[in-house]
């Protein structure tokens, strides 16, 4: 579980990172832990004809690893997340830099893990002549926004840049070799126009993902809005996890058959089939068999399908009791309506259904008649919200217990499908 | 944790700092309280319950159809209730509407801002809205004359002060609830463009919302940058439960079929699933291997699979119940930015910052 915390910092005391620091943060773990002495990748010098090729691993030891360490099944999942890896810059083929991995016996090389992200080479920019290399506007705003992200860090990734500068000079044939070939692929990386489509190509940022603004003290006010809102949810009742689980459980079983993903749709899935008779069958005012049984699965079912709507009107219609859900359609159709319509509806209803006198009164319990005729003299979408109420869960105990076990649902339910086997012609 | 009582400002407001400092203590009590409460009903892990559920097989999931046309990135998508047209928006400011069936575009219209990171099909299937960086979200109607300029019958609707995150019609054409940049989400009257209700509480940007499924209910949720996935309730403007355990950025919320609960994808690269009746996170879907952020997620019909497209290119398919991950589907070439079962759950749709919308099933 994360830790939070109402200061807006992380557990670590840095200031919160940015969804893409999080993402090289997690990368910067994976490849240390591929760099690890005991349970790493092994590194190794390979002799190539004449001369020696320092610090090198092959791609196939990549993939195996990735499997190995990061409990992946597919050889094909590996090598995708090695090849964004390798995108990032991480690790790269000696021969030509170019950032994609590949399981065979290519040779490549870790990335140095100070040059970090345009770090580096954005500070060592800054370092050189200023007259010549002056910073372009988009390279100065990431040099910001990195030296934001990396704060504390950016001290030590300084000094790096710094001594780099300075030591290339005096490092071995072999290190310089080394560190000339993670210089340039870093260049390939880095450079203005990325080839490699990352979402981390500064100047196709989303929005979206801007560090957010340090968070203000908050007031009094709010203060005293965040403890009510505690109180509120202190009082609030809860169901144990044995219960919900539960009924989610149930839930998806019961509909486990309706899920074109789990049981394949009759006749077919139009998809996959490219035969539309599925979608022609649902459209047509005869419900076939399933969709009736859907029905009984609660009442919101019958009140969502246009058919089961039209069924259960005409059932309590011959029972002379449809009042009741003429009324709950009724409210559900203001709330549909633009603004200014609304007053003018409302009073139709209250004087349709629950006015003295009304042609269609229904029953309300005397405490929503109260609230309502509050509510009639500034009529407002909600208007009706607690007879609404009130005559929801009427329906669920009665008219709709009724509907289902009345004969004309029965007989729906044991009518045969009509199976139409002629193709749509498209 | 950080001790409550730090004191930060300067010692001439005595008074001020000490109500400040009381309130603030009295509020993190709570909230530890609550954290407690919420624990002691935790007496079962969701999987263990799904031990007697059967497993699921393998699953052959393709892509069925490419929709190629958008010159750039493709940043949202929605489909009609007609189960097979759909709308999507993308960064160059183009609005396209589908036959996703035939794979023929329908209708397009270029919005005068680029980055148009929310569109949404009316539930007629006669309109569309869209908006992103102009921070509106505006309506078009969509016209049988294929001819019609449609940019001409363009309506604006919300007015935000930051870019419009996501859009969404309730149940009518007639009304549209909004999140934004600017931390807050609004419930809008289409004809007139005039404010219903505007709902406050989250501490930055808001990035998504859904709509909960119910006939009766008037109730939403939203995620945030501030990690938080908010309940609201559309009557009052009231938040009325908050969770926040997610690492980073809520990318993408969406209800479970029967409304009861609801899932979430973040940059933390988790997927989790809250239940609002226990008041608490009952599942994560996580792996190792699972580094990159999620953008966009959704159920199966009946809420037994969860999708979620992902920013490593690929859709990971999990298990609800279980907590296992049943299928990775590779194919765009770049980040998958959003993802929708379709109406009836016969395939979902993804788009990408590919150009291209696929079609799974």
């Amino acid at each position: 579980m994360a830790q939070t915390n109402s200061s807006g910092q992380g557990t670590n005391g840095v200031a919160d990172e940015s969804p893409n620091m999080i993402v090289y943060r997690k990368m910067e773990e994976v490849i240390a832990r591929m760099q690890d002495e005991k349970n790493g990748i092994p590194i190794r010098t390979v002799k190539s004809f004449l001369t020696k090729i320092p610090s090198v691993f092959s791609g196939s030891e990549i993939v195996q690893w990735l499997i190995k360490n990061l409990d992946i099944e597919d050889p094909v999942e590996a090598l995708h997340l090695g090849t964004l890896m390798a995108a990032h810059g991480y690790f790269f083929p000696i021969s030509d830099h170019v950032l994609t991995l590949k399981d065979d016996g290519t040779f490549y090389r870790f990335q140095s893990l100070c040059l970090s992200p345009s770090a580096v080479y954005l500070c060592k920019r800054t370092m050189q002549n200023k007259a010549r290399l002056e910073l372009a506007d988009y390279e100065a705003e990431s040099l910001a926004r990195l030296q934001r992200a990396f704060a504390r860090k950016w001290e030590f990734i300084f000094m790096q840049a710094e001594a780099q500068a300075k030591v290339d000079k005096k490092r071995d044939k072999i290190e310089r070799k080394i560190l000339d070939s993670q210089e340039r692929a870093f260049w390939d990386v880095h450079r203005p126009v990325s080839v490699y489509g990352l979402q981390n190509d500064i100047r196709t940022h989303s929005p979206t993902h801007t560090p957010a603004p340090e968070a203000k003290q908050p007031t009094e006010e709010e203060l005293q809005h965040q403890i009510t809102f505690w109180q509120l949810q202190l009082d609030r009742h809860r169901l144990k996890m044995s219960k919900v689980a539960e009924s989610l459980v149930g839930y998806t079983e019961q509909y486990f058959e309706y899920d074109p993903f789990l049981t394949p749709p009759d006749p077919s899935n139009p998809w996959i089939s490219d035969d539309t008779t599925l979608w022609e069958l649902e459209a047509s005012k005869e419900p076939g068999q399933q969709r009736v049984k859907r029905w009984a699965f609660g009442i919101d079912e019958v009140l969502k399908d246009p058919v089961g709507r039209e069924q259960f009107l005409k059932f309590l219609e011959s029972e002379f009791s449809s009042e009741n859900l003429r009324f709950w359609l009724a409210v559900q159709e203001v709330k549909k309506r633009p603004i200014r319509e609304v007053p003018t509806r409302v009073q139709e209803i209250w004087q349709e259904f629950l006015a003295p006198g009304a042609p269609s009164a229904i029953n309300v319990d005397s405490k929503s008649y109260g609230k309502t005729t509050q509510n009639i003299k500034d009529p407002g979408r909600y208007a009706f919200e607690d007879a609404q109420e009130h005559i929801y869960k009427l329906m669920k105990s009665d008219s709709y217990s009724r509907f289902i076990r009345s004969s004309a649902y029965q007989e729906l339910l044991q009518a045969k499908k009509k199976v139409q086997t002629r193709k749509s012609i498209d | 944790m950080r001790s409550p009582l730090s004191p930060e400002m300067a010692t001439q407001e005595v008074p001020l700092n000490e109500t400040l400092a009381h309130l603030k203590t009295e509020s993190e009590t709570l909230k530890l309280k609550l954290e407690e409460e919420r624990a002691k009903l935790h007496d079962v892990e969701l999987h263990q319950v799904a031990e007697k559920v059967e497993g699921l097989g393998q699953f052959v999931m393709k892509t069925r159809r490419t929709l190629k046309g958008h010159g750039n990135k493709v940043l949202c998508m929605d489909w009609c209730k007609d189960k097979r047209r759909i709308v999507s928006s993308s960064q160059d400011g183009k609005v396209i509407v589908w036959d996703a069936f035939t794979t023929n575009k329908e209708h397009a219209v270029t919005m005068p801002c680029t980055w148009v990171m929310a569109c949404a099909y009316a539930p007629s299937g006669c309109a569309v809205a869209c908006g992103g960086l102009d921070n509106k979200c505006s309506v078009y109607p969509l016209s049988l004359d294929k001819n019609e300029n449609l940019a001409a019958k363009k309506k604006s609707v919300a007015m935000h002060t930051n870019y419009l995150s996501a859009c969404s019609f309730t149940n009518s054409d007639m009304q549209i609830l909004t999140s934004s940049g600017d931390g807050t989400c609004a419930l809008w009257d289409v004809e007139s463009g005039q404010l219903l209700q505007s709902f406050h509480g989250h501490a930055a940007d808001v990035l998504c919302l859904d709509l909960a499924p119910s006939e009766t209910g008037n109730t939403f949720v939203s995620g945030g940058c501030d990690k938080k996935a908010n309940v609201w309730d559309m009557r009052s403007g009231q938040c009325i439960q908050s969770f926040e355990t997610h690492e980073s950025d809520i990318n993408s919320v969406r209800y479970y079929p029967s409304g009861d609960a609801f899932a979430s994808g973040s940059d933390d690269a988790t997927c989790r699933l809250y239940d609002l009746r226990a008041d608490r996170e009952v599942a994560i879907y996580s792996k190792e291997s699972i580094i990159f952020g999620v953008s966009s997620v959704d159920f199966s019909l009946s809420g037994r699979l969860l999708f979620g497209g992902y920013n490593d290119y690929t859709i990971n398919v999990w298990d609800v119940l279980k907590g296992t991950r049943v299928s990775i589907l590779f194919g765009h070439e770049n980040r998958v930015s959003t993802l929708r079962v379709s109406p009836d759950g016969t395939a979902f749709c993804t788009g990408s910052w590919d150009h291209t919308l696929r079609i799974w099933a």
